[in-house]
Order: structure tokens, then C-alpha cells, then sequence
């Protein structure tokens, strides 16, 4: 059968019905199903969240001033940025603001996961869609050296010895003849481009990047105590800051200091001298692959993150954009409420949850969740051993969230084209230098590889504000100010009766907001608006489908039983499930148990 | 094909000895109380065994305890994932997804029944008919328990796998149950935490391949190795609190001199766990060095304890041999010297009995 959905796309549910479940590399867990034609060319998609926590619900009843570590457990990939939308939430509810430090802190924490999620996904969850690790076998470590030295100049290993240690120890591993994670991959699919010594280049650098991954958070740690999971503080940071005084040393010092610094540079040299080039070697062998592009170019959706100054969150005081495109109109950039009821809302009429009135869509304030799992009468299978889903019913445990009734994109593609749009200065100058080099026109951005590379270029601006707001801190203590936290209102009796407010940022995978209603000092009602629930949304009530299905769309398959090209471009979207897929209400104490295994 | 490498193989290649191999044999078999027959079948069986397989299966979690496991800094993840295990089933890592995903998991299961490790990140809801968690169309708890049935021992990642974590939390609502209360019929090494650190991590894991045992075991179920001592007893705070120099206000003074965090709720003194020792990310800092108190994220149920910023309150100041003991701990393992060696021998071996005990006690 042919649809059209209202916005814009054709689905055909006639030819051969492909699954793929486990989706791997990613946060969670998730099923796709998609119809190929007689070419092998997706024409329908389905996808579905099939996990479930009920965070919530869980948080009904607790301190305000605890939430942060619940949400925190949200997600233990992009690990702080639930936290600190907590916080942010409970300190606009309860009217806190914080000190400058705890804002310099904040976002070079904040940064500092984009920069980490980015590279962890980009070389340990992406790059084997691109990278047949089993072709760098067959690779001349010369060429890898030649290709290394003209494509990132100023990366230190380079030399042939280098890349042939590497090549010797993964042929070791491959005639173990144990695979491990390598095992079963699709390494003999046309889908892989890559000349044998890119190969090399790229798993060379998957080796590099765990490595360096482990480096790079110890900001989180010298902050935070930990990563993952590092402590946050409604008010401020928990860390002090002592600089001149006895004690230091149970404080930021400067020997932390020098440390934060070094991290920096680390994080800086990385992106620029090896994610970048490798971004663009490898994209430059499926440049003309240029599939995935789904929502992109139509409705893309950010609220802004990083504030200049502490308690400032409006919009031109905010380093990373804001904004909402609509209807591919690029000229026009809409401004962002979270407040209005009528911007933020969402739906289930096709996920596992009731609202009770069919078709209705709900704010985050106002948000109501009870759980409802049931499948749809073309289901095959059965219950617990579902083999085909019916996305005409309920078919996902994520809600349909949408802006102005417009299904949206979120994350760092979704940034970089409102900053594009908007003019920002830095995105804008990126995103040129990058469409230049690789002699690319600006469509190119709307693509699985436009996703990719957006997400390297975000990675250098962050490393870039992360030693802004690092000397930001420097220089406001050297001007005396040492302060981290803000403890005027820490007690609960001085809180009013009822409070209510939202917290937003721009996690790694895109635009994240908790809204949270505090009655008598203890949590009343929170909600989570998180970037895969947005991009994985299943349909709404009048059939728009959501970013993961619209992108795979017309996508040609080389093998559709291997489904190379579908973990590609739902990888480039760094799907998070654990965090799509928790929110509940807390009317959700209606839930209705089922009976008990 | 070459024949499967080997541990002799991968330390041979890391650049050690035969001669230091042979040492490291004969210091093997020292330390598990084996007398010098043993170096040439320790040797031997160093030199012919195959990487152990490892299935490492995610159920309701973050992820956090695979990306805890990422940052292990001795030994370097990519030598445990390309040296020292095999990693055979990860669906957060592996190449490969859907069926040909669902394939490797039967074929390790197949090809090494009774002989591969299960690692269990997260744990299964109940309610739903399991349907909280759906893999392969499936609930997750008969992937669990497929995995389990040949599995030679199950290690419980964090919080969620070994207490239930954040989505066990009060009132449950998907009725998630930790690892031990649906799998009963196999040796089970809880590694709790939210995360647990890195390097204790891969710490069990290499002790489990070094010695060809399981570490030796709490009450619980937890390597005493790592948790057999409080937060509190090797906190390089601890002379601030028994000195009664308290932080009273976030950010005070007495916060920036680095004073104790007791009054700010710090979970330390009831928490078991390695942070202020190992501390984290290679040692750089733990929670309480970082001005936050500890939540206590190691121990069971610690959700529901009231609020992170509560007092505790069941605590006496002094004496903290006797309170340990009072909460039953076993004794902590690893002290040196001839007669320490025969003791740690004795603990090791009662250790093995009592996996076996707690195991049919808690089925």
C-alpha cells in the first residue's frame, strides 16, 4: 500500500519486509523494520524503541535537589548532560541562580561530553558503516603513511613502522581466528568504498581514540570526582576553588588547573589533526553517497546551550543556536519557547502509552504517560516473539514529540544548519571551509554523511569554547572571584509551596529538556524531552513520520539482507535509546501491572 | 588458519621473556599456594589456551558501565578487547547487527558451552511479560537465560545487573530484578557500582583469567578484593572527620581547605567500595576529592536511602574494625607474609566453597 504522509514523504509497505533486530552500536535498544522494492530500495520504515525504564515516575516524591543524579543515570554515554538540565530545571523552578565559576564549569564540563560522545561515536559506534577493518589487511603501510602525512599533516604518527605494527597486531588478532567484536560483520559488502590503506588509517585511529577518550574525561573527573557519571550541585559545582591557601590541594588548585589545560589541547589537536581529516578522507570516497537525508533539509530543531554569562539563556547569549526550521524554509528561523503550550508537545496515538483521547498532543508540563503495551491486529508473531510489527497501531516504547505539530530533527546536523541559517559566525565559517574542501554544494549537508561531519566540526568549535571559558574561569579567580556555589536557597523551607520550570541543552545527540513541578519541597510531576525521542519518534496521529524513518527512505540497498546502509544512517544519528525511552508521568503510578513472570 | 593465540603468545608478543614468563608461572603458582609441580601445568596451560570468549549482554541500562570499562587504563581496553578476551557478543560494540548479531551469540554459545564467561550489563524487567525490554522481538530475560544455561560464570556489571539500580528504584514500575534473582544455577561475581571504576573492571576480569578462578567473594557476592574495605576507612579525609573538622555549607571555607563532607550527607562511611583508593579515570580524582559527597552508588538499594545530602546517622566515631565486622563482612584478603600466604590460600579455596553456598542460598 501507498501513503503519503502529510509531511512529504511516500511509504510502500509492498515489497520484501527486512528486520533488523538487535540494532548494535548504539545506547539501548531498538528494532528497524523496512520494505524493499524489487531494486532493493527502502521504501517504508519502522522503527521502534523497545526499551522501557519509567525514570518518572521513580522521581516522584524525592528532593528537587537529588534529581540530578536520577536523570544522570538516564544515560551513561552522554553522562552529565541529563544532570545538568536537572539542575537547570530545578534552579529556574526554585528561582537560584549560580556564580560565574559554576557557569565556566558547567560548559567546559558540558563541552567536554560533546567532544567525548562525538569521538567515541564517531570511531567506535560509526566508523565500521564506513571502515572494513578486515581490507586494512591488505593495505601497504607506505600508502597508509603517504595518505596519513597529505590528509593530517600534523598528526605526529605517521610513519610506515607505525601503521605496520598496527596492521601486524590486528592480522594476529584476525588468524586467532576469534573475531570478537569483528565477527560476523558484512566484510566482503560492495557497500565498503574504502581503498585498503584508508582502511588501515581509520582502525589505526579506532585504537588511537580509545586511547585518547580515556584522556579526555578526566576533566569530568577533576570536576566532578568521576566519569562517568561525575557530581553536579543545584546552586553552582560542588568543586571549591582554592588557588592561593592552605588546603588547595582539597580543591581546584592550579595543579587541576594545569591539568584541565592540557586536556584542552589534547581535545583540540585530536579533532583538528586526526577526527576532522579522517571525516574528510573517508567521506571523500562516498561523497557521491549522499542517502539519509530525511528531515533534514525540512525541520530541524535546537534550543541553544552554552550561556556567556551565568543565569542568561536567551538565545543570543547562548554559543551553540537556537532555533526551529520549518517547511525547508532556511530564510526564516523561528524562536524556541519551551514555556508555550503549544510549541513543545507530544504524542502516542503509535507508542506503547495512553492519554485516554485519541489525537491528543500534551506539553511536557502537562504530560501524562501510562503504559500501554499492545500490538497491532497485522502484527506476525506473537506477544513476546514479535517477528513483523504493525506500525498501523502502537509500535514503539518512544513518544511522537513535535514542534508546532511539525516533526523535527534534532542534534548537531539540526545545530549546524540554524547556525548556518542564522549566520553564526563560527558555524557558518566551518561549515564553507568544509563544503570547500571537499567540493560539495550546501545540499550535501542534508545526508547521512552532512550528519557525520557535522558532528566532527561541532567537536572543534566545542574544543575551541572549552579553552574560552577555561581562561574565562582563570581570569575571573585572578580577579579574586573563587566562588562555585550559590547556597541561599539550599534549604528547603526557603522554597515557595509550588514552583514549576524547565531546563534545556544541547546534548551530544541534540536538544534535551526536563520540566519539573515541585510542590512542599518534594518532586510533583518531571518530565524529559530527550533528542532520540525526537529523532526516533515513531509516527504521529495525522501520519508524519519522525527523523530515524523519513532518513531511510529511498536509500538503495547493495544487499538487503545485510544491512549495512540502515546502521549507517541510523548511526548518524548516535541513537540513544536509554534516553528516548524512559519518560513516564507521574500519573504513571496507574500503570497498569501486569501479571508477574 | 594459525592456531587460536594464546596468553603465552600475547604476553610473548608484548615483549616478556620465556624466562620471565616461566617466573611469572612459578610466581603464579607461589601466590595460589601450589608447589613448584605446578609452574610446567601453569606454563602449559598458558601457552595452549584460546582467549577467553566473553558474551556481554545489556538489558534496562545507560551504558554506563560499558563506557566505565572503556576508560580502564592498566590494562588499556584495546589489549584486553584484541589480547586477553574475546569478545564475542556485545551489541554496544560489535560490528555486526539483527541476525547475523543473533548468530554470533549461538555460534559462542555452541562452539564454547560450559567454557565462556557471561558479562551482564543492566537487568531484565518482569512486568509486561518482560516486554520493558525487547531484543530480536523477544523479551530480554530469555536472552538472559539462553545466555546463561552454558555459561561458565556470570559477572554482574554495576548497580543495575547486582541490586537493580536507578529503574528498581521506588515503585519499580517495570519490575526490573538484578541478574542473581532470575539466574540461580550459576557462580554470579556482583562488580557493583554506577559505574563501578574502570580498572576494577578489568581487574576482576584479568584476575579471573590469571588465576583461572573466581576472586574471592563477599556476602554479597562482590570481589572482596576491591570491596572488602568503606569508602571512609582509606579516605584521605578521614583525619578531618575523626579531627571533627567538618565542611557545614557548600563552598565554605572549610569546603576549600578540603575538610570532611560527613556533614553533607557523604555516603563514605556505609559504602564499600574502591574510590579512595583506586580512585578514578587512572587515579585522577574519586567524588569526595571533587568536593561531592559519595552517594553510595555500590551498595544495594541506595536510591531509596533518603536524600544523597541526608546525615548519615548509624554511625559511631571510632572503632570501625568491630562495625565492619558487625555488618559481616568478610576479612579483607591480601596481607603479606608466610603465615598471611597460607591464610590467603585458605580464603581463596573457602571462597570457591562459598560461591557455591551463596549462590543455592540466594536461588
Amino acid at each position: 500500500m501507498v501513503v503519503q504522509t502529510p509531511n512529504g514523504f511516500e511509504l510502500d509497505n509492498s515489497g520484501r519486509r527486512i528486520v533488523v533486530d538487535p540494532v548494535t552500536r548504539i545506547e539501548g535498544h531498538m528494532r528497524c523494520e523496512v520494505n524493499v522494492d524489487e531494486n532493493g530500495v527502502i521504501r517504508n520504515a519502522v522503527s521502534t524503541g523497545t526499551m522501557w525504564r519509567g525514570l518518572e515516575v521513580i522521581l516522584k516524591g524525592r528532593d528537587p535537589r537529588d534529581a540530578w543524579a536520577f536523570t544522570e543515570r538516564i544515560c551513561g554515554v552522554c553522562t552529565g548532560t541529563h544532570a545538568l538540565t536537572s539542575v537547570r530545571a530545578v534552579e529556574d523552578a526554585l528561582g537560584i541562580t549560580i556564580p560565574d565559576n559554576a557557569n565556566s564549569i558547567r560548559n567546559i564540563m558540558q563541552l567536554n561530553l560533546q567532544i567525548h560522545d562525538h569521538i567515541v561515536h564517531f570511531y567506535h559506534l560509526h566508523a565500521l558503516d564506513w571502515v572494513n577493518p578486515v581490507n586494512a589487511l591488505r593495505a601497504d603501510p607506505r600508502a597508509t603513511s603517504e595518505l596519513q602525512q597529505k590528509v593530517g599533516p600534523n598528526h605526529p604518527l605517521s610513519s610506515p613502522g607505525y601503521f605496520r605494527d598496527v596492521q601486524n597486531r590486528l592480522k594476529q588478532f584476525v588468524e586467532s581466528g576469534q573475531l570478537g567484536l569483528f565477527k560476523n560483520g558484512y566484510w566482503d559488502n560492495p557497500a565498503y568504498r574504502l581503498p585498503p590503506e584508508a582502511d588501515l588509517m581509520a582502525v589505526t585511529h579506532y585504537l588511537e581514540a580509545l586511547d585518547l577518550q580515556r584522556e579526555i574525561v578526566k576533566i569530568h573527573t577533576i570536576f566532578g570526582g568521576k566519569n562517568p557519571h561525575p557530581n553536579w550541585l543545584v546552586g553552582g559545582v560542588p568543586c571549591p576553588i582554592n588557588v592561593h591557601s592552605t588546603g588547595a590541594v582539597g580543591a581546584i588548585n592550579m595543579e587541576r588547573l594545569n591539568q584541565v589545560s592540557t586536556i584542552i589541547q589534547l581535545c583540540q589537536d585530536f579533532v583538528r589533526n586526526v577526527y576532522i581529516p579522517d571525516v574528510v578522507a573517508i567521506g571523500g570516497f562516498y561523497r557521491d553517497w549522499l542517502y539519509g537525508g530525511g528531515l533534514s533539509s525540512q525541520a530541524v530543531l535546537a534550543y541553544g546551550d552554552i550561556p556567556e554569562h551565568a543565569n542568561n539563556f536567551d538565545a543570543d547569549q547562548l554559543h551553540l543556536p537556537r532555533g526551529a526550521i520549518i517547511n525547508g524554509n532556511l530564510d526564516e528561523v523561528h524562536d524556541v519557547d519551551v514555556r508555550d503550550p503549544e510549541q513543545v508537545q507530544e504524542f502516542v496515538d503509535h507508542s506503547w502509552y495512553e492519554y485516554g483521547t485519541p489525537g491528543r498532543g500534551l506539553h511536557p508540563w502537562d504530560g501524562v504517560t501510562e503504559a500501554k503495551f499492545e500490538l497491532g491486529a497485522n502484527t506476525v508473531g506473537s506477544r513476546t516473539n514479535i517477528k513483523n510489527i504493525d506500525e498501523a497501531a502502537k509500535y514503539s516504547w518512544i513518544k511522537a514529540p513535535r514542534w508546532r505539530g511539525h516533526a523535527m530533527e534534532v542534534g548537531p546536523l539540526a545545530r549546524y544548519i540554524i547556525g548556518y541559517a542564522k549566520g553564526h559566525e563560527q558555524i557558518t565559517a566551518q561549515v564553507t571551509g568544509l563544503l570547500r574542501t571537499m567540493d560539495l554544494p550546501v545540499e550535501a549537508l542534508f545526508s547521512t554523511l552532512g550528519r557525520t561531519a557535522a558532528r566532527a566540526l561541532e567537536s572543534e568549535y566545542c574544543a575551541d569554547l572549552q579553552r574560552y571559558f577555561f581562561d574565562k574561569l582563570v581570569t575571573n579567580i585572578r580577579n579574586g572571584d573563587e566562588s562555585t556555589a550559590n547556597i541561599e536557597k539550599w534549604d528547603p523551607s526557603s522554597w515557595p509551596k509550588q514552583a514549576r520550570g524547565v531546563g534545556i541543552t544541547e546534548a551530544p545527540r541534540g536538544a534535551l529538556g526536563h520540566w519539573v513541578s515541585i510542590a512542599d519541597g518534594r518532586i510533583a510531576n518531571y518530565q524529559c524531552v530527550v533528542p532520540t525521542t525526537w529523532n526516533g519518534s515513531p509516527r504521529d496521529t495525522k501520519g508524519n513520520i519522525g527523523a530515524f524513518e523519513a532518513s531511510l527512505l529511498n536509500t538503495p540497498m547493495e544487499r538487503p539482507d545485510e544491512p549495512v546502509e540502515i546502521l549507517r544512517t541510523l548511526h548518524s544519528f548516535d541513537p540513544c535509546l536509554a534516553c528516548s525511552t524512559h519518560v513516564m508521568s507521574p500519573d504513571g503510578d496507574e500503570l497498569t501491572t501486569v501479571k508477574v513472570r | 588458519m594459525k592456531p587460536r593465540e594464546t596468553f603465552y603468545d600475547v604476553m610473548r608478543r608484548q615483549g616478556i621473556t620465556r624466562r620471565s614468563f616461566m617466573k611469572y608461572c612459578s610466581l603464579t603458582a607461589s601466590a595460589l599456594g601450589l608447589g613448584p609441580a605446578f609452574v610446567p601445568k601453569i606454563a602449559h596451560a598458558m601457552e595452549t589456551k584460546p582467549r577467553t570468549p566473553v558474551i556481554w549482554l545489556h538489558g534496562l541500562e545507560c551504558t554506563c558501565c560499558s563506557e566505565s570499562f572503556i576508560r580502564s587504563a592498566h590494562p588499556l581496553v584495546k589489549d584486553v578487547v584484541l589480547s586477553m578476551i574475546s569478545l564475542d557478543y556485545d551489541d554496544t560494540l560489535m560490528a555486526a547487527a539483527g541476525h547475523a548479531a543473533e548468530r554470533a551469540l549461538e555460534e559462542t554459545i555452541e562452539q564454547y558451552k560450559g567454557n565462556y564467561i557471561l558479562a551482564v550489563e543492566g537487568n531484565p524487567p518482569l512486568n509486561e511479560d518482560g516486554m520493558f525490554c525487547i531484543s530480536g522481538g523477544k523479551p530480554f530475560v530469555e536472552k538472559l537465560r539462553y545466555a546463561a544455561k552454558d555459561a561458565k560464570a556470570i559477572i554482574s556489571w554495576g548497580a543495575c545487573a547486582s541490586y537493580g539500580c536507578v529503574q528498581a528504584a521506588y515503585p519499580n514500575p517495570t519490575q526490573a530484578t538484578p541478574v542473581h534473582k532470575v539466574i540461580s544455577d550459576k557462580p554470579i561475581i556482583k562488580v557493583p557500582g554506577c559505574p563501578p571504576i574502570a580498572e576494577v573492571m578489568t581487574g576482576v576480569i584479568t584476575y579471573m583469567l590469571t588465576f583461572d578462578r573466581l576472586p574471592e567473594l563477599d556476602r554479597q557476592g562482590r570481589p572482596a578484593m576491591f570491596y572488602g574495605q568503606r569508602i571512609h576507612d582509606k579516605c584521605y579525609r578521614r583525619p578531618h572527620f575523626d579531627a571533627g573538622q567538618f565542611v557545614e555549607a557548600w563552598d565554605d571555607e572549610n569546603a576549600r581547605k578540603g575538610y570532611c563532607l560527613y556533614k553533607m550527607g557523604c555516603k563514605g562511611p556505609t559504602t564499600y567500595n574502591a574510590c579512595s583508593t583506586i580512585r578514578w579515570n587512572e587515579g585522577v580524582s574519586f567524588p569526595i576529592q571533587s568536593g561531592h559527597g559519595c552517594i553510595g552508588c555500590s551498595e544495594d538499594g541506595f536510591w531509596d536511602q533518603g536524600s544523597f545530602y541526608d546525615r548519615v546517622t548509624d554511625l559511631t566515631q571510632f572503632g570501625v574494625e568491630s562495625n565492619a565486622d558487625k555488618i559481616g563482612m568478610t576479612a579483607a584478603a591480601g596481607v603479606g607474609g608466610a603465615v598471611a600466604l597460607h591464610a590467603a590460600v585458605s580464603a581463596l579455596k573457602a571462597a570457591q566453597r562459598k560461591t557455591q553456598n551463596d549462590v543455592s542460598e540466594e536461588a
